[in-house]
């Protein structure tokens, strides 16, 4: 291109070459783009990578494991190839339903206290509660529901329950969630127009009647987003139900919230480790992807469900 | 409080001129204003109430294994007699592991936030990119751990190594790049377009203007973002025991760094998780300890990070 430039070129001409800039200039950018959209679309590939990993394992264990046993109550048992997913489903369903009524209304009185009652200072003061309590790993909130949830709160009131339980598992889980659900809560509420409480108050209604009646049903899908994604937060946290909601290697079928019991998370670490660690052989391993898959499954259906809720909040204001 | 409004009509005071009154002052703060005020409150303290009880319970437990045995019990390695255990070997573990993420998350993360945040255009493709992205946040991070073992731990063994470093460094890179792109990208966006018109108004290219002024203008953010994203890796646990670093401990072999990478280790929180799990009364006491290790660390990230966003924060 320099040559087309120096070509018998009139003095002062402006060639389209020159107003493009050198060519090494324009190479470079078009690397610096490539390259940075290999980074992002190297996203794709993780969750390619992810579905396939699963996809693989969740086929050999279907092709492996007895399918009359996956839905019937002999429990979840994989070394004795007895797979019953009721089992561990329903003990995730239990520690969420116990995380969500701890952090469901904890997390939304935090969400209007926040919105609608504290001022700025106030704000500034009390936010990091939630930012800290969001930062505690999930390992320690695992060591605190086994020996302080479990034996100080559960046991007292229920003497005799066990040292491992779900419902400490729960309470320990519904802790770790109340940061997300006051913060998404608190955003739905935050984007609640000013015009509908000033209408409100200049109706004579006071703050409370503004923020029950006026404010929370405005900002209701966000709430319900908030609820959701907790939900699948808590369907998908790990260490605190594996230390504290007592899983061994297997569990019977029970409802029982203050007895010990198995999640679909604490199943898989089980399964991946020590005491129970069935590497490579028959379908008790790889039902291990099973469970992984059915997992993912429910909490990206969540994820975005909540999506849907909160995108309508947005739409609406 | 509504006590100290001036009656109406001071002169006559009759019984209708003082319901009158009543009805228009009116109790401005009733009772059960009160009681729900301090209900929302209370349940904001809450998790303050939790924070402390937490603290308390931790330091109670593990802080005579730190008085007693002092920095024995950061040097020493594991063992199965409490008495003589240490988290030297997860300690190193954890902070090689940060290395990775380092190296090859923050870098990586970036890159993807500044291609979504000013390269890309509103197109269906960006747009599934985008989606994308916000659901990989969302998968829980045992699912990452799926990931790593399949693909690190199984198909790449004989490059990798077994259950290594390099495996778990690489599954924890995967887990939190996500998160790096979120805050990255919101970092970039924060930065006025009229920083980037004065960029292009002096003919810089679109590299140019992102290296000379969107990047040194978003560095703050990301920064504190990607900090923030180490003190989430520090923790994690499920991913790193998917891959097995509860079996693993590290062998500081006198061979060369690539052979470290290879070999297996352990980190700070499989330490804890595996420790939690024994039934042996002094081992609660060093799992406590060695959670107070891994809150300091915590702390520290933390910090750093409040420090670097204090001392940058700016104001448009």
């Amino acid at each position: 291109m320099a040559d087309v430039a120096g070509e018998a070129a009139p003095r002062g001409a402006l060639w389209i070459e020159t107003l493009r800039g050198s060519s090494r200039r324009r190479r470079r950018e078009s690397v610096i783009r490539w390259l940075f959209f290999g980074a992002a679309a190297f996203s794709i590939v993780v969750s390619l990578l992810i579905v396939g990993s699963l996809l693989e394992g969740t086929i050999d264990f279907l092709s492996k494991a007895p399918l009359s046993t996956l839905w019937n109550d002999s429990g979840w048992f994989p070394r004795r190839d007895l797979f019953d997913i009721k089992t561990i489903l329903v003990g995730t369903l239990l520690v969420s339903f116990v995380a969500i009524l701890i952090a469901g209304p904890l997390g939304l009185g935090a969400a209007i206290y926040l919105s609608e009652y504290a001022g700025p200072r106030a704000r500034k003061s009390l936010k990091p509660i939630l930012e800290v309590l969001a930062g505690i790993p999930s390992v320690v909130m695992g060591y605190f529901a086994l020996t302080f949830i479990s034996p100080t709160v559960i046991q007292t009131f229920l003497p005799g329950s066990p040292r491992f339980n779900i419902a400490a598992a729960g309470i320990g889980v519904g802790i770790l969630i109340i940061p997300l659900m006051a913060t998404v809560a608190e955003d739905a509420l935050h984007s609640v127009p000013q015009s509908l409480r000033e209408a409100s108050f200049g109706l004579g209604a006071r703050k409370r009647g503004t923020s029950l009646r006026v404010v929370l049903p405005a900002a209701v899908s966000g709430v319900v987003a908030a609820l959701i994604l907790a939900l699948s937060r808590a369907i998908g946290e790990t260490l605190v139900v594996s230390i504290a909601a007592g899983a061994t290697g297997g569990s019977a079928f029970s409802l029982n919230v203050f007895a010990p019991g198995q999640t679909m998370t604490a199943a898989m670490t089980a399964l991946a480790t020590g005491s129970d660690q069935v590497r490579g052989q028959g379908a008790a391993f790889s039902s291990l992807f099973f469970v992984g898959m059915l997992l993912f499954f429910m909490t990206l259906s969540l994820n975005l469900i909540s999506e849907r809720f909160v995108r309508r909040v947005r739409r609406r204001y | 409080m509504s006590d100290a409004v001036a009656p109406i009509a001071p002169s006559r005071s009759s019984v209708t001129s003082e319901a009158v009154r009543r009805t228009l002052v009116g109790k401005r703060r009733g009772r059960g204003e009160w009681w729900f005020e301090s209900i929302l409150l209370l349940s904001l303290l809450f998790g303050l109430a939790v924070l402390v009880t937490l603290m308390v319970q931790i330091f109670g437990d593990g802080w005579s294994v730190l008085s007693d045995r002092g920095t024995n019990f950061l040097t020493s390695n594991l063992s199965s007699l409490p008495e003589r255990a240490g988290v030297r070997q997860g300690l190193v573990g954890s902070l090689m592991l940060m290395g990775f993420v380092v190296v090859l998350a923050i870098p990586t993360g970036i890159a993807a936030a500044l291609y979504m945040e000013e390269y890309a255009r509103d197109n269906r493709v960006t747009r599934f990119i985008n989606a994308n992205i916000r659901n990989l946040a969302g998968v829980p991070a045992i699912v990452y751990g799926i990931l790593g073992l399949v693909i690190f731990q199984t198909r790449l063994n004989g490059i990798l190594g077994d259950r290594s470093l390099l495996t778990g460094g690489l599954t924890m890179s995967i887990l939190v790049l996500p998160i790096v792109i979120i805050t990255a990208a919101e970092a970039i966006r924060a930065v006025p377009t009229g920083i980037r018109e004065a960029g292009y108004g002096v003919g810089a290219t679109k590299w140019e203007v992102v290296r000379s002024h969107v990047l040194p203008y978003a560095a703050p953010g990301i920064l504190t973002g990607s900090i923030l994203t180490l003190s989430r890796a520090i923790g994690e646990t499920a991913p790193l025991i998917m891959v097995g670093s509860v079996t693993g401990f590290l062998s500081i072999s006198p061979g060369s760094f690539l052979e470290t990478l290879q070999s297996q280790y352990t980190a700070l929180p499989t330490i804890i998780y595996t420790w939690a799990r024994r039934s042996q009364v002094e081992f609660g006491n060093s799992t406590a300890a060695a959670i107070i290790v891994l809150m300091v660390v915590l702390l520290f990230i933390n910090a750093v990070a409040i420090l670097l966003r204090n001392r940058y924060d700016r104001k448009w």
